[in-house]
């Protein structure tokens, strides 16, 4: 994943009719809800149809932490040039929200457009917009929808108003909501007649005054529209995940949830009976015990959860690392501290899970940056906990989590199922013994037995106190240093395992930007921005894992000044580097921080870049 | 003429059903105070697994944290050991069995381990029903940390020191009846043929065990004013029933008096005989059951033996329907699907 491969070959031309210079796939729609109020489907229709019409889109969910009742943003971004990241301009409004309409209002640039419930009467709030207010409930009447269901049918009236002002292909909205309601026609029809009375309202009713259209382009073609926590989902069903344990939480019940569905599709076996075992558990505390027992006794085992989760699964957590125990933890991380803002995005769980637990305890952390890479680094992270034996984390976020990303399709798992070294009984018949904990190919990487190994010699005592070789009680001081040295270096043994960053640039630049996760995608942006406003080049490193690897180092040591960016107040990345880096090379680490909340957006990063270097718009 | 001479036979060592000897079901020497309550558990649960013929390494022996939770280090040492974290026994244990459901696991806890910082645990693995036998090796009292109360102490127990306990203990038989364990008892250390068939039973039986075992600490809670003493446990310990253990190996043609006798078929075929000593005892009534210990509590009685069976209840392996080989060592042609389901998976997403 490097640049979006989404090169323009013909740029839409446009003749506006009205005189007004048109602005062509490049714009943001923002639709202001209650949440509970069903509008999911109708953003996620317009999201597509505009996708299926070869148009590069990002659609992001602004929620409150609530069930029903408090305001919630969708907003769709649309960029020929395959920006995906959070762009913090709203240039077309859907005011659906009473509560919030007059703010929303006055939040958008000029020249912008406002689709509303004319019963809200917001054209007298500013000059500098257009409006396009639309009789909804009357709307939703006319499809004769019950009372009962109109609120659900009302969203499905602005896809239908939207399509026709912005020229969205009517086509591609029909095929999108049959589609979408692909198991219940009933559903689709009626949905579909409130889209047609939302379009013929506005060709008959409104005239098109604002710049915003769509137009066809290939940009799409072969990609896919999908969720990080589902592509998460999908990567655990292929790394041949066998015991799924969780505590609902968010950001990361979907993980699960979808899980679930995968499985009962795809990992029942012809006699009825899964290959899995799914279990709620009673808290997260509980989560990671069983993910660890079942990862003990040979399962692949895994859990998702979020920061809170995190902070209870720290004691297991040790354990997991000291008594070299394989599991997956999928952290989708939001904001904190503590409950803090539940369904906002953050990457603030960086420090706290490297040396997750008490004691020198280190854990490898994969950082997907992608909807892809959730799927890709899900896959690898069970390879990696039972090469490693030790519990693999997986830091997602909300951002990337729960988003609805375009992404190249996912590729089939190449790489067998790898389930480390593990001894049968026929391979303890010819050892000479079995030491749990001796370090026999000098990788520090022992051989472990499972439960149930039908040899004498196959059974040892596994334990969170002191332990030597043989995995026996011990409080002797070498024995303890010994085997805590050798943990040591299984982390070296890590970086030769674990996905290496990614560069992008020619490494020539003085200045050099490091990001990790779904910073991506505003940092792919805002390179952009700096190359063309400010002339300003940069070489890109993306980390994609940690511990950190040779080609780190090399990259701050090549630049004069290195930007980390990061979502949380801390500079963690940057901390964690401090740790690793040479003391000549800190000093070059500059930290661009974005902890509101909110994806972080390209804009936030070309200005403190841009200021810093001097560099003149 | 050849004389074969007459050489004495060696004398065979006695072995169980499967060939082994007692030998094979010995643990590390044990590292707690010498009398303690939980050296006589570790040896009745050693003589049950070697009497009962399980194969050693099909056994998993699952622990928190204490005094009690070391002990599996002291019995067993062929089978698979997992010493976790204090109180969370019960989730590794469930996640295990759930890797493979075709093992055996035992878990030895302690009163602090199980009904203070494990209370979160206990109740949900009596409540899943997991098959497994769950053994609280309980004294009243914390040892390693020198001598404070557990939640188990009794209202008006004194520690050493001459502090009074004055909460009131969890029953953890009567909250493991109600949370849906589906063997619960309560015995003695002391008590060996009661434990020994107890554990007997406990083997056969598939669902949640959960004994409740009396095991004096010699150190810091056998003085008098303790209610958890060998000299208390003596005076006061009132079995509501004789236990009895038929295995399914043996011959179970014992007649038994059917108007005084209780007898429960478990599911590997042995069975339970339990000859009432207490008028209002039903092993197979709940509400009975529960009745009996709250009325012990006001007579100030420990009441021992089974006080509920019930072996109609699935246990939790059962009801997530897995294949029937352990999850852990399924091919992988059978865990991980198909190019074809990723290329469907991929078509609904464009």
């Amino acid at each position: 994943m490097t640049t979006p491969e989404l090169v323009v070959q013909d740029q839409p031309t446009s003749s506006p009719a009205s005189g007004i210079q048109q602005v062509v796939n490049d714009f943001s729609i923002q639709i202001a809800t209650v949440n509970g109020s069903g509008s999911q489907s109708a953003n996620s229709v317009l999201l597509r149809s505009i996708f299926r019409m070869g148009v590069p889109v990002g659609g992001k969910n602004l929620f409150p932490s609530n069930i029903a009742g408090l305001p919630t943003w969708y907003t769709i971004r649309v960029s020929k040039n395959g920006w995906v990241a959070r762009k913090t301009d709203i240039d077309v409004l859907i005011a659906m929200n009473a509560e919030t309409a007059q703010q929303d209002v006055l939040s958008l640039g000029a020249g912008g457009a406002v689709i509303y419930d004319q019963s809200l009467k917001l054209d007298h709030s500013r000059a500098d917009l257009t409006y396009y207010p639309v009789p909804f409930d009357q709307l939703a009447a006319s499809t004769g929808a019950e009372a009962k269901i109109r609120k659900l049918v009302k969203n499905m009236v602005y896809v239908g108003v939207a399509a026709q002002l912005l020229s969205i292909d009517m086509e591609w909205v029909e095929k999108t909501v049959r589609k979408q309601f692909a198991k219940k026609v009933k559903a689709a029809e009626l949905n579909l007649s409130a889209v047609r009375a939302g379009f013929d309202y506005a060709a008959s009713s409104l005239t098109k005054q604002d710049p915003y259209v769509v137009e066809p382009m290939s940009a799409t073609q072969g990609k896919i529209i999908i969720d990080g926590n589902e592509s998460a989902a999908m990567g655990a069903m292929f790394a041949g995940v066998t015991v799924v344990t969780w505590y609902p939480i968010t950001p990361s019940s979907s993980v699960v949830e979808d899980l679930i569905e995968y499985m009962k599709e795809y990992r029942i076996e012809p006699d009825g009976k899964a290959s899995f075992a799914i279990v709620q558990a009673e808290d997260e505390l509980a989560a990671i015990g069983m993910v660890l027992g079942a990862g003990w006794a040979g399962a692949r085992s895994m859990t998702a959860t979020s920061g809170p989760g995190i902070s209870l699964m720290a004691e297991f957590a040790g354990l997991g690392y000291y008594a070299e125990i394989p599991g997956v933890i999928f952290d989708v991380q939001r904001t904190g501290p503590s409950t803090g803002l539940p369904t906002r995005t953050s990457q603030g769980d960086l420090t706290f899970i490297a040396g997750l637990s008490h004691g020198d305890t280190k854990h490898v952390m994969l950082i997907p940056g992608s909807v892809k890479e959730c799927f890709e680094f899900a896959t690898e992270a069970f390879n990696l906990a039972e090469q490693l034996q030790t519990p693999i984390f997986v830091l997602s976020d909300l951002d990337l989590g729960m988003n609805n990303w375009m992404s190249e399709p996912f590729e089939y798992p190449e790489k067998p199922i790898d389930r480390g070294k593990v001894l049968d009984a026929q391979q303890l018949k010819e050892l000479s013994g079995f030491a749990r904990y001796k370090d026999v190919d000098g990788d520090a990487i022992p051989y472990r037995t499972l439960p149930g190994t039908d040899h004498p010699d196959a059974a040892y005592f596994t334990r969170g106190t002191g332990h030597n070789e043989k995995a026996q009680y011990t409080e002797r001081p070498d024995d303890y240093e010994n085997n805590m040295q050798r943990l040591a270096r299984k982390f070296e043994t890590a970086k030769t395992l674990v996905p290496k960053p990614i560069v992008e640039g020619k490494g020539r630049q003085k200045v050099g930007i490091i990001a990790f996760g779904s910073s991506h995608w505003a940092v792919i942006e805002g390179r952009d921005q700096l190359e063309r406003e400010s002339k300003l080049g940069t070489d890109y490193l993306r980390i994609r894992a940690y511990p950190f690897t040779q080609e780190i180092h090399d990259f701050v040591a090549q630049h004069e000044r290195v930007y980390v960016v990061e979502q949380n107040r801390d500079s963690q990345m940057l901390n964690l580097l401090k740790v690793d880096l040479d003391p000549a090379q800190v000093v070059k680490l500059r930290s661009v921080l974005h902890f509101n909340g909110l994806p972080i957006d390209a804009r936030s990063i070309t200005t403190v870049i841009a200021a810093q270097e001097g560099a003149v718009k | 003429m050849s004389t074969t001479p007459v050489t004495p036979q060696p004398p065979q060592p006695k072995t169980n059903r499967i060939g082994l000897q007692i030998l094979d079901y010995r643990g590390g020497k044990t590292t707690l105070c010498a009398g303690c309550g939980h050296n006589a558990i570790s040896e009745r649960i050693t003589e049950a697994f070697y009497e009962m013929g399980v194969q050693p390494e099909r056994v998993m022996k699952m622990s928190g944290i204490g005094c009690s939770s070391k002990s599996p280090a002291y019995f067993m040492s062929r089978s698979f050991s997992f010493n976790s974290v204090h109180g969370r026994m019960p989730s590794v244990a469930t996640g295990a069995l759930l890797a493979n459901k075709t093992m055996r696991s035992i878990g030895i806890s302690g009163d602090g381990d199980t009904a203070s910082i494990g209370m979160g645990q206990f109740v949900h693995l009596m409540r899943r029903n997991l098959p497994m036998i769950y053994i609280i090796e309980d004294n009243g009292v914390y040892g390693l940390t020198k001598g404070q109360f557990s939640a188990t102490a009794d209202i008006g127990s004194k520690l050493k020191s001459g502090v009074i306990n004055d909460l009131p203990a969890i029953d953890t038989c009567a909250l493991a009846i109600q949370m849906g364990a589906t063997f619960v008892g309560r015995s003695f250390s002391g008590d060996k043929k009661q434990l020994s068939a107890m554990l007997k039973a406990a083997i056969a039986h598939k669902g949640t065990v959960m004994l409740d075992v009396i095991s004096p600490c010699v150190t810091f809670n056998d003085h008098e004013g303790s209610t958890k003493s060998y000299k208390f446990m003596q005076g006061h310990e009132e079995p509501v029933a004789e236990v009895g253990f038929v295995s399914n190996f043996e011959d179970i043609a014992v007649e038994y008096d059917h108007d005084t006798t209780v007898d429960v078929q478990l599911h590997d075929g042995s069975h339970l005989r339990l000859r009432k000593l207490h008028e209002d005892y039903d092993p197979t009534d709940k509400a009975r059951a529960m009745n009996l210990l709250m009325e012990a509590h006001a007579n100030e009685e420990v009441l021992t033996g089974v006080f509920y069976v019930n072996t109609q209840k699935p246990d939790f392996t059962e009801m997530l329907n897995m294949v029937d080989e352990p999850l852990a060592t399924l091919s992988p042609e059978r865990v991980r699907p198909s190019r074809e389901v990723l290329a469907e998976i991929m078509a609904e997403h464009g």
